[in-house]
């Protein structure tokens, strides 16, 4: 464990201390704790700064299951650090801000706080991990975390569908990533990324490359809200305003970027990589671009302008790829943009952060984020118009602003494959520059229109009279701080160029300085009269015309066709999916239990069997066993005719009696067998479940009386005849064919010597095989809970009758408070609250008249009939123990 | 069952379930050396407990251990899960276990390891699983 490793992991340390830090301290905002250790973190993130700037990475290993191979290696690059710095500063930016923007007295700040926390610990884990499935592992926490801040206001609807839709399209990705990372340990037979880079040749020719590589950049591109998986992140704009700007446009949206960047050195120097990133983020920035410039959302706008800023980034790192082909001069060129894009994220970070911020201002003030409700606003809040002002030029590429330069670097690198001449960009080349011009244009005038519509001209009618003033201090600050820095990157652009940005973009294409020469860095204000400086010139021309005359041609956007959206896409689609799961799940799910156990038979004959039949080296052993005393004989024989005694039962109390002296008997068997720990399972877990059974009945009455006998039914009897064989000769098969040295050997030996236990089936849970327990007891505990609010849940959906849909009301407390009335309460009749709706079918209450067409395929969830449900819960309670029990056996 | 109608039961179970209960103690503590461990300690604990509801009444065992046996699961989880993170600090893997030989007053030489505390998390989580399932049950009427 070294600092490293701590820092990484002190986020969700104090997330699991924040509920206990509240309640010890419940005058202090929470904010600040999450505020404090962000600002630690960073402080001592930039004491590495020195090391890295100088090119020697750090590395620090910790074997977290070595007999995996997994192993929680961080790595500490300029790439990672210039994450790990912005994630830590805007942290505590973003975390001041919440102190103000969050209010204590109406919401849950514990659950805020506690998900922001995990999820800056998941975002340095994935930027610092070395091996892909730890990177996996926080890359997938990220979505979750970001899912339950999308949805922090649960009760409204809105964010119910913008986090579900978040979750299934960056999971979606997420999985694609993992299918990604499991085909790159195909072909090269190693996790680590840094050996990955060595691998070299012999993975490019290897079939499973552009597999692999399309499905990494799946996940990068779904994280990245690159077009068309843009879809979520104006959804996600539901989450409230700290979380947009830290989230949703100065990180999380950002992994994406880092792991294409990341990966780079693996896949630059392909025509499919170069194609796929460049053209991808192109289109991307277009369509961001234009598309913000409809939306009356402040957030809305800043949404799509993160799209299409996203956009940018990635077709710069689509450009940088083409350093790995060339060399000298050009591959300089080249690398160039592998710079600019470094740069730019920073800068995008910075004043996509400030704006966010500052549009959480107004609606915090003014209570609207509509830019057609707003106006005027600038002689009242003076200092966030200044904000916006300085965010808002940034991001236009107006001059003095660090915008400014990398769009200018931008604009150069997209210039510079018209001399390229590979991958067919003799033909295609002039693409870039004419895309890249147009969605500035359009960069240009949303920006403008931003800053302009919000704080100039005149005040609306609904604000006229609203007394509005700037927001408190604490709230101001921190935007303010990124507005200072977003001019601060724009003249003194060095002081980060040698520092952050150069080791960043060298760790991105290591082998531009392969030969040990340093990347030139060519951050500067003024470049002179280059094609970048009078395209730019033209950008601000015709784009102070479209944002005059803007009103003229806003109608254009009205020929888009709504209906054939990807958004509409995605409701058909995940309703349709809704669909046919109900269907196809009911084919099977009857909610009787005894056909479940029957699937569950079948299966195991199926699987068995086929094995049996096929295996070519396994002998029954017929003869030879120990000789079988008389009273064991007795023994057997009870319980032969115990269990045949079952089916034949007439009442259910008689055939679990019989099937409880089935398990006694069976404890006897194991106490002559000289099986001590088996007989103690075996009978205490045979005393409770037979006792549960019995508790059932006296609770419900109705249980007990039968409802008739049991039929004699063929299927059932033969499958029962089945298992049983296929168990015997199973049973023979273990004793007759001995192909490995049996594995109790190495227990018996090394549980005293290694564990210090001669218990070896305790050894063997609590030890040796810890982690299976560990996952075991977790199963058993879900399960329980599952049972319990099977339970809890089942009557209230049959009492209210109707499972109509209302959204409008928020009882989660109320609901909580009955519950606990529900559990200790007095025998009274107890008031049954309504059914909360489940969350996948909040999809298709977006829609009108969904509600009345969802209740029929809603239908089919209908509860059990009561009397299965006792049972098959009790089932499942035995399963488990007897799984427990069978582990046991082991 | 309706309240007080076994006398005998009841009579008896008041002081067996404390029989079971030190033996479900003694069960886990010396799991590691001879039959025994958490999980069949949790299993005969919730055992005793349930013996005391058949014999009075759901309503008495919530009186008698006002306890919600959710939480007794999320702490043996917790506890489990600490225990095997607990190793990390010490720079070996996760779920690495220790032990040595210590003299203690009274218990003499002494084996003490750090497996007792990952066994402690699986018998609160197996007792409050148990339990858990078996009230929601028998209270569900």
């Amino acid at each position: 464990m070294s600092l490293l490793h701590l820092l990484t992991l002190s986020p969700f340390l104090l997330a699991v201390l924040i509920p206990f830090l509240g309640k010890a301290v419940p005058r202090l905002h929470k904010g600040w704790f999450a505020a404090a250790l962000s600002a630690f973190v960073f402080a001592t993130l930039l004491g590495y700064l020195a090391d890295v700037r100088d090119g020697s990475p750090i590395i620090e290993s910790f074997d977290w299951i070595p007999s995996l191979g997994i192993s929680f290696t961080v790595y500490l690059d300029g790439l990672s650090l210039l994450f790990a710095l912005m994630i830590t500063g805007m942290g505590v930016l973003v975390a001041l801000y919440s102190i103000a923007y969050m209010n204590a007295a109406k919401e849950s700040l514990t659950r805020f706080y506690v998900f922001l926390l995990v999820f800056m610990g998941a975002m340095l884990g994935l930027v610092l991990s070395d091996n892909l499935l730890t990177l996996y592992g926080f890359w997938e926490l990220t979505s979750i975390t970001s899912f339950l801040l999308i949805g922090y206001k649960n009760e409204k609807h809105r964010s119910r569908y913008g986090a579900l839709k978040s979750l299934l399209i960056t999971m979606a990705g997420g999985l694609g990533l993992l299918s990604g990372f499991i085909l790159l340990y195909v072909m090269s037979g190693t996790y680590r990324i840094r050996e990955l880079f060595e691998a070299g040749a012999p993975l490019v020719s290897h079939p499973l490359f552009l597999p692999a590589m399309i499905l990494i950049l799946l996940g990068a591109f779904t994280k990245s809200a690159q077009y068309p998986f843009h879809i979520w992140l104006p959804d996600a704009m539901e989450a409230p305003t700290p979380v947009s700007a830290y989230l949703h446009s100065a990180t999380m949206v950002k992994a994406g970027l880092y792991l294409v960047a990341r990966m780079s050195p693996i896949f630059a120097g392909t025509a499919e990589w170069f194609w796929i990133v460049s053209l991808g983020g192109l289109v991307t920035l277009l369509y961001g671009s234009v598309a913000s410039l409809k939306q009356t959302d402040l957030k809305g706008i800043l949404a799509y302008s993160t799209i299409s800023q996203l956009g940018l980034i990635m077709s710069l790192l689509g450009l940088s790829s083409l350093s790995g082909i060339f060399d000298g001069e050009e591959q300089m060129l080249y690398a160039a943009a592998g710079t600019a894009a470094m740069f730019h994220l920073l800068n995008h970070a910075v004043f996509k952060g400030a704006l966010f911020m500052a549009a959480g201002i107004i609606d915090h003030e003014t209570g609207t984020r509509d830019i057609r409700k707003l106006g005027g606003l600038a002689q009242v809040m003076p200092i966030t118009f200044t904000i916006s002002l300085f965010g808002t030029f940034s991001m236009a590429g107006i001059p003095p602003f660090g915008g400014f330069i990398s769009k200018e670097m931008f604009l150069d690198s997209v210039i510079e494959p018209l001399h390229a001449g590979v991958f067919g960009l003799s033909t295609w080349a002039a693409l870039f520059p004419i895309v890249a011009w147009i969605a500035s244009v359009f960069t240009f005038v949303y920006s403008v229109l931003f800053v302009f519509r919000t704080f100039l001209g005149p005040r609306k009618k609904p604000l006229i009279n609203k007394k509005i003033h700037e927001a408190p201090l604490l709230m101001v600050l921190p935007p303010a701080l990124l507005a200072v820095m977003a001019l601060v990157l724009g003249l003194f652009p060095g002081t980060v160029a040698y520092s952050l940005i150069r080791p960043a973009a060298e760790a991105m294409m290591p082998i531009v300085t392969a030969s040990g020469e340093r990347l030139p860095m060519d951050i500067k204000l003024w470049h002179g009269f280059t094609p970048a400086l009078w395209m730019t010139i033209a950008v601000v021309g015709v784009g102070i015309l479209l944002a005059l005359t803007v009103r003229r041609w806003m109608k254009l956007y009205a020929f888009i066709p709504r209906r054939v959206s990807i958004n509409r896409f995605y409701d058909i689609s995940l309703r349709f999916f809704e669909h046919i799961t109900v269907r196809v799940t009911s084919l099977y799910m009857n909610g009787s239990s005894r056909s479940y156990v029957k699937y569950i038979l079948g299966f195991m004959m199926l699987v068995l069997g086929f094995i049996l039949y096929r295996s070519t080296d396994i002998s029954y052993r017929v003869g030879a066993y120990a000789q079988i005393a008389p009273y064991e004989w007795v023994i057997l024989l009870g319980l032969a005719a115990a269990a045949l005694a079952v089916p034949f039962a007439k009442s259910r109390p008689v055939a679990i009696i019989l099937t409880g002296s089935v398990g006694y008997l069976m404890t006897l068997m194991f106490v002559f067998l000289r099986a001590p720990d088996l007989a103690l399972t075996q009978m205490v877990v045979e005393s409770i479940s037979v006792t549960l059974y019995l508790l059932c009945f006296y609770h419900l009455p109705k249980l007990r009386t039968e409802r008739q006998a049991v039929r004699f039914r063929l299927p059932n009897f033969l499958v029962a005849v089945a298992v049983g064989v296929l168990m015997t000769l199973v049973a023979l098969a273990v004793l007759g064919t001995n192909p490995f040295e049996p594995v109790s050997d190495y227990y018996v030996r090394e549980s005293y010597e290694s564990a210090g236990g001669k218990n070896i089936v305790n050894v063997i849970l609590v030890d040796f095989r810890g982690f299976d327990t560990m996952l075991e007891i977790m199963v058993l505990g879900v399960a329980s809970l599952g049972i319990y609010n099977m339970i809890k849940l089942r009557r209230k959906a049959t009492d209210v009758g109707s499972r109509h849909v209302s959204h409008e009301d928020d009882e989660s407390d109320d609901v909580a408070d009955r519950f606990r009335k529900a559990q200790y309460g007095h025998d009274g009749p107890i008031e049954v609250p309504r059914k909360k709706e489940p969350w996948i079918n909040c999809v298709s209450d977006l829609n009108d008249k969904a509600p009345e067409q969802e209740k029929n395929s809603d239908s089919e969830f209908e509860p059990e009939p009561e009397s299965d449900c006792g049972l098959s819960d009790s089932d499942s309670e035995a399963d488990n123990s007897r799984k427990k029990g069978g582990d046991q056996d082991a | 069952m309706p309240r007080g109608s076994d006398i005998f039961l009841q009579n008896i179970s008041k002081i067996v379930v404390f029989i079971i209960l030190a033996f479900a103690l003694y069960l886990f503590f010396t799991g590691h050396g001879s039959p025994g461990g958490g999980f069949i300690a949790g299993l005969m604990s919730a055992g005793a407990l349930l013996l005391l509801a058949l014999a009075y009444d759901i309503e008495t065992v919530r009186k008698v251990i006002p306890i919600d046996f959710k939480i007794v699961t999320a702490v043996g989880l917790l506890i489990a899960l600490c225990g095997g993170t607990g190793a990390l600090l010490f720079g070996e893997p996760f779920l690495k276990h220790a032990f040595g030989y210590f003299d203690l007053p009274l218990l003499g030489k002494t084996e003490l390891h750090t497996a007792l505390i990952f066994d402690l998390g699986v018998y609160l989580a197996v007792v409050g699983v148990t339990m858990t399932i078996l009230l929601t049950i028998g209270e569900d009427n």
